[in-house]
């Protein structure tokens, strides 16, 4: 079975800088992986190369069939692949209906995921749906981001630190509706610090570590030690 | 009844500050662009509606729809083939740019249309009016000027907060990268953006057109007077920049009252009383 997203040999730059080198990772149709490092260790760079907002060479990504390593971040998305910022990065000048509405401007794909199914999964969106996103807290504003991501249908969803910053009550609030999320089809990549979280609540993960990967694998099939030494390389 | 015409002519000329400011008060709030050749356009505007209506002898409703969707393709392509090369972090190079093309525009029109005073003729329109009281009369078209401004302004706010389009332009303007990643081309946007911006800047150019004499030389000025109303008005607020037009047009009739020598100096005194009173202007957006 081909991978529903493929990433071969990717090293992704800043100016002349160098974030990764040669990354290999897979992901299947409806699977949830974690990618899991420390800072720095080039997290991030590797899901802002698939959702296209660091460019690299077209065939060091493949989505779908397509090659989609250099394509414009707004056609990436689509085609079916959504990030969910660092920090969510919501639009301040938009109210929270707004900022879900404009998740899916692609307008292209339009189930499962529409207004009212965001609302049953976060009903107190429901609730703020006028207000401002400025004065939601740290937990309402992330549940915006992830319902503004779905809202694009996407089949994968990539989740950058979304317990950033938030209490662990509301960080297990927001893994819950992970499986209910993956129900629909829908594959997700985390990216976490919070390294037993992420492994909890995915089916395999990778490690990264100064922009190479040091280790994949099940996290059930993986012990600790091997792990702690791919996350800190000592 | 002095006092009372001064106020009431004072607002309909605000009316017409308003409609010059809309188009730059517009790409200023979506795309942080000044764009200096703004008054220039609205005087290409002008020529070209006369141009339609005298040698092609079209009627000036359907002319100004014409050019609307004229200017409105040129404004897109501004953007996509010039404006979007230099737009980036800093704000020196779209400056220089837009004064460049104000240039080339004020040359373009010499060249072209000679340096005379040409006026839009609006047949009966131009000099008729409504009674509104025993004594006191108000001109029909600088009447249809504020009217055309607040409705203007309606139809931008509609767009800005009703649309799809007006969600991608808040959008792009919060953070075009995020708004990339939402599927919003910000290209496209930035250039359907100032293509508004030009379009409403015909609107501008024929109740002007009609109001006053134009050469080809007094783009700058209305430039000028766009800038106050939306520094007055507040940045990034559309009712504000129509608030900042009725402003500017008071304080001129106002002051002209008072003598007649002071009309342009009482407009930039104001100008100026509002910067130190409240620098932000009257209404400023919301957003830090």
């Amino acid at each position: 079975m081909t991978a529903l997203l493929s990433v071969s040999a990717l090293d992704a730059f800043y100016g002349d800088f160098q974030a990764l080198f040669g990354i290999d990772f897979e992901l299947q149709q409806g699977e949830a992986v974690a990618v899991i490092g420390a800072n720095g260790a080039g997290k991030s760079t590797l899901l802002k190369s698939l959702a296209g907002l660091v460019r690299n060479r077209p065939d060091a990504i493949r989505f779908a069939g397509r090659e989609i390593g250099d394509s414009p971040a707004a056609n990436i998305v689509r085609f079916g692949l959504a990030l969910v910022p660092e920090g969510r990065q919501l639009f301040p000048s938009l109210t929270v209906e707004e900022n879900l509405l404009i998740g899916a401007y692609g307008g292209e794909r339009t189930s499962p995921w529409d207004l009212q199914a965001v609302y049953r999964m976060f009903p107190v969106l429901q609730e703020r749906r006028r207000s401002a996103v400025t004065v939601l807290s740290g937990g309402q504003q992330q549940m915006v981001a992830i319902g503004r991501g779905l809202m694009s249908n996407p089949s994968v969803l990539l989740c950058d630190e979304i317990s950033l910053g938030l209490a662990p009550i509301v960080v297990e609030d927001i893994y819950r509706m992970l499986p209910r999320i993956r129900g629909n089809g829908t594959a997700i990549v985390v990216v976490e610090q919070d390294i037993a979280r992420a492994l909890r609540s995915t089916d395999r993960f990778y490690c990264l570590q100064e922009g190479r990967v040091t280790l994949a694998g099940r996290p059930a099939d993986t012990d600790q030690d091997a792990i702690r030494t791919a996350y800190f390389g000592t | 009844m002095n006092g009372f015409d001064t106020i009431i002519e004072g607002v309909l000329l605000g009316g017409v500050y308003a409609l010059f400011a809309l188009g730059l008060s517009l790409i200023f709030g979506i795309m942080r662009l000044v764009n200096l050749a703004h008054g220039d356009l609205i005087l290409l505007a002008a020529y070209l509606v006369l141009s339609v209506t005298t040698v092609l002898g079209v009627p000036l409703a359907a002319s100004s729809l014409l050019i609307v969707v004229v200017m409105f393709a040129a404004g897109f392509a501004l953007q996509r083939l010039v404006l979007e090369r230099v737009l980036g972090d800093d704000i020196l190079p779209p400056l220089l740019v837009t004064f460049g093309l104000s240039i080339v525009i004020q040359n373009g029109l010499l060249l072209g249309y000679g340096a005379d005073s040409r006026r839009l003729q609006a047949g009966a329109f131009e000099s008729s009016s409504v009674t509104l009281l025993p004594g006191l009369s108000i001109g029909l078209a600088p009447l249809a000027a504020l009217l055309t401004a607040v409705a203007a302004v309606a139809l931008l706010q509609l767009i800005f907060y009703r649309t799809s389009l007006g969600r991608a332009f808040r959008a792009t303007a919060d953070s075009p990268p995020i708004a990339q990643l939402m599927g919003i081309n910000e290209r496209n946007v930035y250039a359907i953006a100032v293509g508004l911006s030009v379009a409403v800047s015909v609107i501008a150019a024929i109740t002007f057109g009609i109001r006053a004499n134009f050469d080809p030389s007094i783009g700058p000025a209305r430039l000028l007077y766009a800038f106050e109303a939306v520094i007055i008005g507040g940045l990034g607020s559309l009712w504000g920049t129509l608030a900042g037009g009725i402003v500017l047009g008071l304080a001129q009739t106002i002051g002209a009252r008072i003598n007649p020598e002071w009309q342009i100096l009482a407009g930039h005194l104001t100008f100026l009383a509002v910067l130190m009173v409240r620098p932000r202007g009257l209404f400023p957006s919301r957003r830090p």
